[in-house]
């Protein structure tokens, strides 16, 4: 099934890497690419009026979300998977960051759209969409990261790129109003003393997606949002409203809110008990796992992404993250773990925001064992796969944010694996 | 109140009923339970008219649809099984949940003593009540999960954080390092070429 993927992409571009390669040395017949006139230099391109919303041009088809249809019993209530094997930067274009859905993308107007609060407050109340545009904004960038992410992974090397092992995460700017703004609106005297109360909050679709945030939180950083990236919130990210809860788990990021109730304790929902719950060893189980702890991953060279520009200079680029501050460094092996060296962080990291990293490096031909090792401002060190599950087992399903390694051959394919 | 006097007036007052259409979340203790109730043989008929397809006549789960009902001490063991009757830890959840999000494609299609016969009935695939037990607004909360003490507040900056914290290894780390595990035999990965 999958020998295809990697094998052709790779002979396509090792083909491609030879001639860049010997260009690159010295050319001996001059490039008819510069050489004679070209269309695009001699005629028109499109006019502006041919593209009001433009889409990535064709030759970019590839850098598209992909779905693993095993891994669901149907495609409602399921996962996709961002590119970010393809990727770089930290901003993660809207239209191909990934979906998880319980009960579909519901289309929900603007002029339909109700939120409200209600529970332990002094007015319960009900905002219109242009109600929420009232508001005083703020603009923060955030990591949206599937409690599942890599959650395949638990058992052993098994799906083969960045993209499907690391692409249940995207990285936005969000435009909105801080749930703080709201919920004091309502008022909170009813509530009388905060610091033991929790909000309910659930979506407008039929899965409801309802999960309680100790109230501490609700009131730190936690945005009403309905905008990502400069527009509207996707449909399938919730337009025209969801809820971004920084640093944890995407499963809380509740899509098309429509409401928020001020409670006494945790409802239990189904996703905080049924899922979202994380089993060890012993049978025992964590619940309120929210925090997702400190990851990285090398997107190029990957399994998606092999070197197809033969010996020389070479960059490992690469993400990191964490949900509990702000990325402070990220190493890099090429040996497996034996040996380390400091990436260069492409921008000083941004709390629970997606960092870019990069080691940039002279590659001898030899094949690698590339790995990636965050370390964020708490001193957290991003753990090995082993050492997670010497404290977790197997069966924990969530976050798993193990040490990555790729095996990248001599022929610049590489492979997803695991190391001793 | 004086500490509210300079709020933006956005919004307007939720009335009761709007509250009532959408506030139907139940808590482990049964607050927000409507009341009515249902028996297990009752919920049996209802689940085979409106569950059955994909859940299974006994609960059981059809194809990769979920399972409802077995895997009772299987937590500890390499593949559990997480059911109702094995993992949830308050019957509250199932109420819960089957009222606002079940039948899945017909959510909120059912009336309360639906619901209780219905949940009934799961308990009954279980093994943890008979056929003729009838759940209601009354008894649903002191009905105790199996799993109920199954469960832990997230540990992981005590168990976790202080092994992982401080200055990490940069050199002569470990001595060897063997391929033990590759994706590529699993073969399990989607056709990601793009046939051009």
């Amino acid at each position: 099934m999958s020998n295809g993927p990697s094998r052709r992409t790779f002979l396509r571009g090792a083909a491609a890497g030879t001639a860049l390669v010997a260009g690159a040395a010295h050319a001996n017949t001059p490039d008819p690419l510069i050489t004679e006139v070209q269309p695009w230099a001699s005629g028109f391109g499109d006019g502006v009026d041919v593209t009001p919303y433009g889409l990535p041009i064709e030759y970019e088809a590839d850098v598209i979300r992909r779905n693993v249809e095993w891994l669901t019993a149907d495609t409602i209530s399921s996962i996709n998977f961002t590119p970010i094997h393809a990727l770089d930067g930290t901003i993660t274009p809207q239209g191909c960051a990934f979906e998880r859905h319980h009960s579909g993308a519901i289309e929900l107007r603007k002029e339909d759209y109700r939120l409200m609060i209600n529970g332990l407050v002094d007015r319960p109340l009900v905002f219109s969409y242009a109600d929420l545009e009232r508001f005083p904004r703020e603009n923060h960038v955030y990591f949206c990261e599937c409690a599942a992410n890599t959650g395949m992974e638990w058992a052993g090397a098994q799906l083969n790129g960045a993209q499907f092992t690391h692409g249940m995460i995207h990285n936005m700017e969000y435009t909105g109003v801080p749930l703080r703004t709201l919920l004091e609106e309502a008022g909170l005297d009813t509530a009388g003393d905060l610091s033991d109360k929790w909000v309910f909050v659930e979506g407008a679709d039929a899965s409801s997606n309802g999960r309680s945030i100790p109230m501490e939180k609700a009131l730190d950083d936690v945005l009403i949002a309905f905008k990502a990236n400069g527009e509207a919130l996707r449909k399938e990210h919730g337009y025209p409203v969801r809820l971004v809860v920084p640093g944890w788990e995407g499963n809380m990021w509740v899509k098309w809110i429509r409401r928020i109730e001020v409670m006494d304790g945790p409802v239990e929902s189904r996703e905080e008990t049924s899922k979202y719950t994380d089993t060890l060893e012993d049978g025992t189980s964590r619940k309120w796992t929210w925090a997702m702890d400190a990851k990285s991953v090398v997107t190029s060279p990957s399994p998606q992404s092999p070197i197809t520009h033969g010996k020389g200079p070479l960059v490992i680029s690469g993400l990191a993250w964490t949900g509990r501050g702000a990325i402070t460094r990220v190493d890099v092996s090429k040996d497996g773990g034996k040996t380390w060296e400091t990436a260069r962080l492409a921008k000083p990291g941004e709390k629970m925001a997606l960092t870019r990293f990069y080691l940039d490096t002279e590659w001898d031909g030899e094949e690698m064992f590339l790995q990636s090792r965050a370390i964020d401002e708490t001193g957290y060190v991003q753990p090995t796969k082993t050492q997670l599950r010497e404290v977790r087992g197997l069966n924990s399903i969530y976050h798993n944010n193990g040490i990555q390694t790729w095996w990248v051959r001599a022929n610049g394919e590489a492979e997803n694996v695991e190391v001793s | 109140a004086p500490a509210y006097a300079d709020n933006f007036g956005l919004g307007r007052e939720a009335l009761p009923e709007e509250i009532a259409a959408w506030d139907k979340d139940v808590s482990p203790d049964g607050t927000g339970l409507p009341v009515g109730s249902g028996d297990a043989y009752t919920g049996e008929e209802i689940f085979a008219d409106k569950c059955a397809v994909c859940h299974g006549d006994f609960a059981e789960g059809l194809g990769n649809w979920p399972k409802l009902a077995g895997g009772r001490d299987t937590l500890d063991r390499e593949d559990p099984l997480k059911t109702v009757g094995s993992y949830w830890p308050h019957l509250s959840t199932a109420w819960d949940y089957i009222n606002r999000s079940m039948p899945y494609g017909d959510a909120q299609s059912l009336e309360a003593d639906e619901v209780y016969a219905m949940v009934a009935y799961i308990l009954y695939s279980n093994d943890l009540v008979d056929d003729d037990f009838v759940l209601s607004n009354e008894n649903l909360a002191d009905f105790e999960m199996p799993n109920a003490d199954g469960f832990i507040i997230d540990d992981r900056i005590e168990t976790e954080f202080s092994k992982w914290v401080g200055e990490p290894c940069m050199e002569n780390c470990k001595d060897n390092v063997e391929v033990t595990m590759r994706a590529l035999v699993l073969d399990v990965t989607p056709d990601v070429a793009t046939d051009e």
